[in-house]
């Protein structure tokens, strides 16, 4: 593997926002969630789960309710009072439309999409009709007062549940009127405490479920107006309720941070009378569980510890592998750290804001596994805040610290850094070439004389930098076939010469940059691309996929390499294949051409060609048995995945020089300690 | 009444005494429990011990009423047999003899002629299996049961662990981490299993499993204090459970209600939980039940529940979760530290009960009079945990003093407190009158008072040897302290040692002049008066073990046993060596009312009894092979008169009886009577006789029976006349059991003879007492029971029109039916 000086850098202040709200597409393999900040991700459950798409947020625009309508239409509602649609392939708002109701708490879709209720500030309860090109207010229903805080259609679209404070009420669909209200509020000893109901689920036999701030999980026959179960799950509120699509399953997250699974059941072998059963506690959160999901397979849950935890129900489960696993994402699958390799930077991307970092340094030289004091200490140079309210879809600086670019949704920036000393000078770069904006990923060339800015349908603008502090635009890059999808990853070669680019649709695309003109498209394959990057030598690119698939290109051959194939041949190592987390940076090492630098959350690897792949029976986290070893049985040991776990959670790790490496790591304990106070818990034994 | 030839040794209680779960009878009136090799009947609402079954030669490990005669018990023992109980009558009806040794026992409803029990798979050790084996309908009272078919494989030995579904359906058994369910219609066995990753609160090993009564649902019980409930099992991957949590500790039994709407749990800290509808919100505790929970069992129609408990207690909780009722023999504690000794007041036998409490244990009623709380400090069910407990306990010779020393267990200083209780005869207890603490600076270990019935009370010595190589002697002083609501106090009076060697015994003389205490290899003799050391014996090499003074005619001689096996008697007149004996001795016990000392030798993996008198050194008598377990304590009980004993032989035992603790602290005693005889009246007595409590309905059943006969005498028109209820026909009809009794048209004359009326009339009131009493028993649900009195019914309506005959039996007619009565019915048995 090697030695290498690391810098273990942990000043990067990274506090993810909390998940509101999380939606299932019916039918489909999609995952939109929405954080407290507004920004809307979706994950792709075909893909390993893989974040494919990330809109981010606005200041003015809090996202309380999430729903997929007509198909794989995106909306979503909040308190500004108005419902949005996204538009999934250009990464941003597509249009607005005010709710004339307030604030919305809730939103729901119909069993066939055509339909949307807004449930409002003011007690009203809106339907909307989704058309093509928007949606259409359709009418009004019974409006009374109270804030509707949840809403769920009947699967049949002939009734709407709504809840409220202290009560829920049921709709008929067609006439419009109020069928039936029912109290679920709760009376300690003649003092009236308010019961709000967080969340509703109608489901198909006319059960309506309800969870409630008083820690109850209540099953009520609406029909009748009764109560036929009450399940008691927690002392705290039960937030969020989510049905599988069978309806034998619900999931419940409460503020305590445990979710809960309710089934179904047979009450004896063979007979039909069901009952619902409080069967499997889970405690993965620490804070609030505001958004819960049920997909078919899995439960989802999210909190506002930021965390997305998809838990698998193994008696679902074809297979033990790697769908089977437990898998939690606190942090992005993209990397918000970019470095200046020559000038020892670090740009750090926040929602709203940029820190650009200078390393710190040492003189010293030591063994194995020591700390060397440093000389200097790791400097805040600069803090740029995005103006408005809109957040930052991407940054980057160049390698040698002189450049720095961000885009917004409306805006992109560019900024000519200078060191005078320990001083530094930032100054905006008038008049940037007007671009089809916001840019997705910003790229700038080795040798920073040009940036890249990744665009909207699958084009690519090359703009040249100019001393002291100027730009012009290029060229444009577009696929020959054209795509509808925004390219969302760029790498380019160190000679110059070569440029790869990623759309939403996964096609990898390489121009090239001395005329300017399409040179090949990667043989598609069915997988999110999470990371690619070009060999600084051989000028192979290196892509790796969601599913951990791990490809070299030739690009001067416009074939796959030798080594690559046999990498597909052999197959990976089974382990390999069942990490959870997706590689999100590839780098290499220029003094030792065979080397592929790779790392994601939980691990760095350093790939060494040269050496033989491990077969299934082989130990893939073989380093620490290797130490012990002696020179000789080391060698028969040996195969090409060195990984070091050291550092957790990783965000970022580059390769400064030949033998100098810099992590970025965010303790998860760090991120805690920013969060609020979570609810007080009486332990045993504490 | 003649002695047999030889002593027989008796278990009186102790020992680890309950196998499995207690069975409450179908009316809940009574609570059967396997108790040793005996299967106990208590009367729920007295906590009496209305009959002990005796018969099995081994362990009971299992008791279950028979599902289809809820009047009859099936109990299982190690000794491979099963017996089937008339226990109303306590009669054995049968024996099953399957062979092997049997570890628990189940009996299902849905099972016409077959029980099931878990056997040691043969040829293998420590692997069992559950069979179910095939009672036979053959006739005679001994039968071999050797129609077995196995069930289940590999599960476990103990009876908690197995548990048959509603309606049994299916069988569930948990060893280990693995839970199997077998059905027994579909023929499908599935097993689950937990993960077997250790966690720092404990394992994930199953200890129990309770399944419920009409749902499929079964509730397990882990290691780590966890309840998991399963359900949906009959897929093998679709199966799912929820946790309950709240033990800290081992869940050591659980059972549901009979509804099944809740779910009881007990474990090591002594509190029994109560779960509503699953739910782990809604739970009610019912605490600080004594020691640890060991079997819950619930009453067949939901109204009671019993807990059995590590230190043989029996608890009887009400439906709502309050405690009603307490059987407690002798309480089991971890260790008997404070030796056996008899209350002078109470003739109560006193030793540790449960943890910080002295219990008195009445040996006539096999029941605990009373606990003291020594200690006064909670204490926690926690492992590992030092918590002071009670070591010596010492009463004065009327009993008005009690001194106790309580220590904690510190490696390197211990906590010592020596308390002074007076008893206290208006509150008919005792108040601690002084404590001392640290009264020695080591631990204590021996302590006596001067034991003097005709001196006054200020002359109560109170002696104490300690490891810290003094003794020290504690004297009554005046308070002066005006404030001080007693009168009188506690003091160190003088401290005596002996060249710096640990003092071991201490023992007063009969008189209470002299004081003999034992420093390691050395008795030393002091006056009592002035605390001079008169002289000193020894017998090298070997330290002391023992000491004591003899008694009556015998109280020149000091008697001593070495650690090396010599048991040494001192003339204290000429102070010299009067003989010495080669024995181990264990335990050296005076009688406190003659001259006769007992010592208790431990030879070659047997304890044997010696009995002598210190004037010859021959014993009065020996018994060897005592039992097989160490001896470690031993005490004469006075007997309240004394016994006439035939034999010389056992003259000894005239005016005490002599008791054991083994280690395993079973309480032994010998006895020259024969089994039937030692047994209390009371547990001959019929049910049938006992009083019935009285429920409304023949509260007002008698209510109208006595108006409408106060009406007919009103009217005058008929004076009902009744048959004698002390006819001794009619008793001796009554109280045979129905299956031993001849046929009916035999009985039939003579007991129509025994309803005609005498000449003589009754007072009205009479007859109406007795109509009520009719009236209870046809409530009585036994079938045979019922044939007797539906017949007595339809005889006594025309009867009461016969004015004249006479009711009396002839002589001969009485004997007759005691001889039938007598006779070997068998052979009825095989109906």
């Amino acid at each position: 593997m090697g030695e290498f000086e690391v810098h273990r850098v942990r000043f990067f202040g990274l506090v993810p926002a909390g998940v509101r709200c999380l939606a299932c597409q019916p039918r489909g393999s999609r995952l939109a969630l929405a954080r407290t900040d507004g920004a809307v991700e979706v994950y792709n459950f075909a893909a390993n789960y893989f974040q494919e798409k990330v809109i981010p947020g606005h200041e003015a625009r809090s996202v309380e309710a999430l729903c997929w309508a007509a198909g794989d239409r995106l909306f979503g509602a909040g308190l500004s009072g108005d419902i949005t649609e996204y538009d999934l392939a250009l990464l941003c708002v597509a249009r607005s439309v005010d709710g004339c109701g307030g604030p919305i708490w809730s939103m729901a879709a119909n069993s066939s999409g055509t339909q949307l209720a807004i449930g409002c500030e003011d007690g009203s309860v809106k339907l909307f009709q989704v058309v093509p090109g928007g949606i259409q207010f359709e009418r009004n229903l019974d409006r009374r007062k109270g804030r509707i805080l949840c809403l769920s259609w009947h699967p049949s679209d002939t009734h709407i549940a709504a809840g409220s404070i202290d009560f829920f009420r049921v709709f008929d669909v067609c006439s419009g009127q109020t069928v039936q209200r029912i109290m679920v509020n709760y009376h300690v000893l003649k003092v009236r405490r308010e019961c709000i109901v967080w969340s509703i689920a109608f489901l198909s036999s006319g059960t309506v479920i309800t969870s409630d701030s008083f820690g109850r999980v209540q099953f009520w026959d609406w029909q009748r107006g009764t109560l036929t179960e009450s399940h008691t799950v927690s002392t705290s509120a039960v937030l969020s309720l989510a049905v599988s699509e069978k309806e034998d399953s619900i999931i419940v997250g409460t503020s305590t941070g445990a979710t809960y699974q309710f089934q179904l059941l047979p009450v004896k072998m063979g007979s039909l009378e069901k009952r619902w059963v409080r069967t499997k506690p889970f405690q993965h959160h620490t804070h609030d569980v505001r958004a819960v999901a049920h997909s078919s397979t899995a439960l989802i849950s999210g909190g506002l510890d930021a965390q997305l935890v998809i838990r698998p129900l193994m008696e679902k489960m074809q297979k033990k592998g790697y769908d089977a696993a437990l898998r939690k994402f606190t942090f992005p699958h993209r990397r918000l750290v970019s470095c200046a390799r020559k000038a020892r930077l670090l740009l750090f991307q926040f929602s709203q804001h940029l820190e650009l970092w200078r390393l710190g340094s040492t003189d010293e030289t030591g063994k194995d596994g020591e700390v060397l004091p440093l000389c200097r200490m790791p400097e805040h140079l600069v803090q740029l805040k995005s103006k408005g309210p809109e957040h930052i879809y991407c940054s980057c600086v160049s390698p040698c610290g002189g450049w720095v670019a961000y885009s917004t949704a409306s805006r992109f920036h560019l900024y000519r850094v200078q060191y005078e000393g320990d001083g530094v000078s930032i100054k905006k770069v008038p008049k940037v070439p007007k671009l089809l904006l916001p840019a997705y990923q910003l790229q700038f060339s080795s040798d920073s004389g040009s940036l890249f800015v990744a665009s909207a349908r699958g084009s690519v603008h090359v703009l040249q930098l100019l001393e002291p502090g100027g730009c012009k635009h290029l060229h444009t890059f577009r696929p020959p076939s054209g795509s509808p999808e925004a390219v969302y990853l760029l790498a380019s070669s160190a000679d110059g010469h070569w440029l790869a680019a990623v759309g939403g649709d996964w096609a990898i695309h390489i121009y090239d940059l001395k005329c300017f003109k399409h040179h090949c498209t990667v043989p598609t394959y069915s997988c999110a691309v999470t990371a690619l990057a070009i060999h600084p030598v051989t000028n192979n690119l290196v892509i790796t996929y969601s599913d951990q698939q791990l490809f070299e290109f030739s690009i001067p051959e416009k074939q796959y390499t030798a080594w690559s194939r046999k990498v597909q041949n052999c197959g990976l190592h089974r382990v390999w294949l069942e990490r959870d987390s997706p590689i999100t940076h590839i780098t290499f090492n220029p003094k030792n051409p065979s080397h592929i630098l790779l790392h994601d959350i939980y691990m760095f690897c350093v790939l060494d060609k040269s050496l033989p792949l491990p077969d299934n029976s082989a130990l893939l986290m073989n380093q620490s048995t290797l130490k012990q070893l002696p020179e000789t049985a080391r060698q028969r040991q040996l195969h090409a995945f060195k990984i070091c776990k050291k550092f957790q959670p990783l965000l970022f790790a580059d390769l400064l020089d030949e033998n100098c490496l810099v992590m970025v790591e965010r303790p998860i304990m760090d991120i805690k300690t920013q969060l609020p106070l979570p609810i007080q818990q009486k332990k045993f034994g504490t | 009444m003649v002695a047999p030839a030889t002593l027989r040794v008796v278990r009186c209680g102790g020992s680890t005494l309950h196998g499995a779960r207690a069975v409450f009878s179908a009316d809940s009136k009574y609570l059967l429990c396997a108790a040793g090799d005996f299967v106990k009947m208590y009367s729920v609402a007295t906590e009496e011990t209305l009959r002990v079954m005796g018969g099995h030669a081994d362990l009971v490990t299992g008791v279950q009423l028979n599902p289809h005669n809820h009047m009859q018990l099936y109990s299982s023992s190690l000794d491979g047999s099963i017996k089937l109980w008339d226990f109303m009558d306590g009669i054995p009806i049968k024996t099953f003899t399957v062979g092997s040794k049997l570890l628990a026992l189940y009996a299902l409803a849905s099972s016409e002629d077959s029980v099931f029990v878990v056997i040691p798979k043969s040829g293998e050790r420590d692997t069992f299996q559950l069979v179910s084996v095939k009672l036979t309908k053959a006739a005679g009272q001994d039968l071999e049961a050797k129609e077995l078919s196995v069930v289940l494989d590999g599960v476990d030995a103990s009876p908690k662990h197995i548990a048959f579904g509603r309606e049994g359906e299916y069988v569930a058994s948990v060893k280990e981490v693995n839970l199997q369910v077998f059905f027994f219609k579909r023929k499908q066995l599935n097993r689950f299993s937990v993960s077997a990753i250790k966690t720092k609160s404990g394992n994930n090993h199953f200890t129990c499993i309770a399944c419920h009564p009409t749902e499929d649902c079964i509730a397990t019980g882990h290691a780590d204090g966890k309840i998991r409930l399963w359900r949906n099992f009959y897929h093998k991957k679709d199966y799912t459970f929820s946790t309950l949590h709240w033990h800290h500790d081992t869940v050591m039994d659980l059972a549901f209600s009979m509804e099944g709407t809740s779910l009881l749990s007990g474990g090591v800290e002594s509190v029994l939980v109560l779960w509503h509808n699953e739910s782990d919100c809604q739970k009610d505790f019912l605490p600080r039940l004594g020691s640890a929970i060991e079997y819950i069992s619930m009453s067949s129609d939901g109204a009671l529940c019993c807990t059995l408990h590590t230190d043989n207690r029996i608890t009887i909780i009400n439906s709502n979760l309050r405690f009603s009722k307490s059987i407690q023999g002798l309480i089991k504690s971890t260790d008997v530290k404070t030796g056996l000794v008899v209350d002078p007041r109470t003739k109560a036998l006193v030793l540790n009960g449960e943890p910080g409490h002295l219990q008195f244990y009445c040996l006539q009623s096999d029941q605990q009079l009373f606990s003291l709380d020594i200690v006064q400090r909670q204490y926690i069910h926690q492992a590992g945990l030092n918590q002071a407990d009670l070591v010596k306990v010492a009463f004065s010779a009327q009993g008005k003093w009690l001194a106790t020393v309580e220590e904690r267990e510190e490696v390197t200083d211990p906590e010592l407190q020596l308390k002074l209780w007076f008893y206290d005869e208006e509150t008919q207890s005792f108040k601690l009158n002084t404590r001392i603490n640290m009264p020695h600076e080591d631990h204590i270990t021996d302590m006596c008072f001067r034991e003097m019935d005709e001196l006054e009370d200020d002359s109560l010595i109170l002696v104490t040897a300690g490891r810290d190589c003094v003794f020290k002697v504690w004297v009554m002083v005046e308070d002066t302290d005006p404030e001080a609501q007693q009168s009188v106090s506690w003091s160190c009076d003088f401290v005596g040692s002996y060249h710096n060697y640990q003092a071991t015994n201490c023992c007063f003389s009969e008189d209470g002049s002299l004081l003999a205490v034992s420093f390691e290899e050395t008795v030393t003799v002091w006056d009592s008066v002035t605390w001079d050391l008169k002289c000193t014996f020894c017998h090298p090499p070997g330290k002391i073990r023992n000491i004591c003074f003899g008694r009556l005619t015998c109280s020149k001689y000091l008697i001593g046993a070495t650690d090396y096996g010599f048991l040494c008697c001192w003339n204290l007149l000429s102070c010299a060596l009067e003989w010495s004996a080669h024995l181990n001795v264990l335990v050296l016990q005076p009688d406190p009312l003659s001259e006769h000392i007992a010592a208790v030798s431990w030879l070659s993996k047997e304890s044997s009894l010696f009995v002598f008198k210190p004037n010859e050194p021959r014993p009065i008598y020996i018994q060897r092979n005592l039992c097989k377990e160490k001896i470690q304590l031993a005490a004469f009980v006075p007997r309240d008169e004394p016994e006439t004993i035939g034999s010389e032989k056992y003259h000894w035992l005239r005016r005490s009886q002599l008791f054991f603790l083994t280690d395993t602290q079973e309480l032994m005693t010998l006895s020259a009577k024969s089994l039937e005889e030692r047994l209390t009246p009371s547990s001959k007595q019929l049910a049938v006789e006992e009083s019935l409590p009285v429920t409304p309905f023949s509260l007002l059943l008698g209510k109208h029976r006595r108006q409408q006969s106060q009406e007919d005498i009103d009217l005058g028109k008929l004076v009902h006349n009744k048959h004698k209820q002390d006819s001794p026909a009619v008793k001796e009809l009554l109280h045979t059991p129905a299956h031993v009794l001849p046929s009916a048209s035999f009985l039939c004359p003579i007991f129509i003879n025994s309803l005609l009326i005498s000449k003589e009339n009754k007072s009205t009131e009479e007859v109406a007492d007795e109509v009520e009493m009719e009236s209870e028993k046809t409530e009585d649900d036994s079938d045979e029971e019922r044939g007797v009195t539906e017949m007595e019914q339809e005889d006594t309506s025309p009867m009461e029109l016969l004015g004249e005959m006479t009711c009396k039996l002839s002589k001969s007619q009485e004997k007759e039916l005691r001889k039938i009565r007598k006779m070997d019915y068998s052979w009825i048995s095989a109906f």
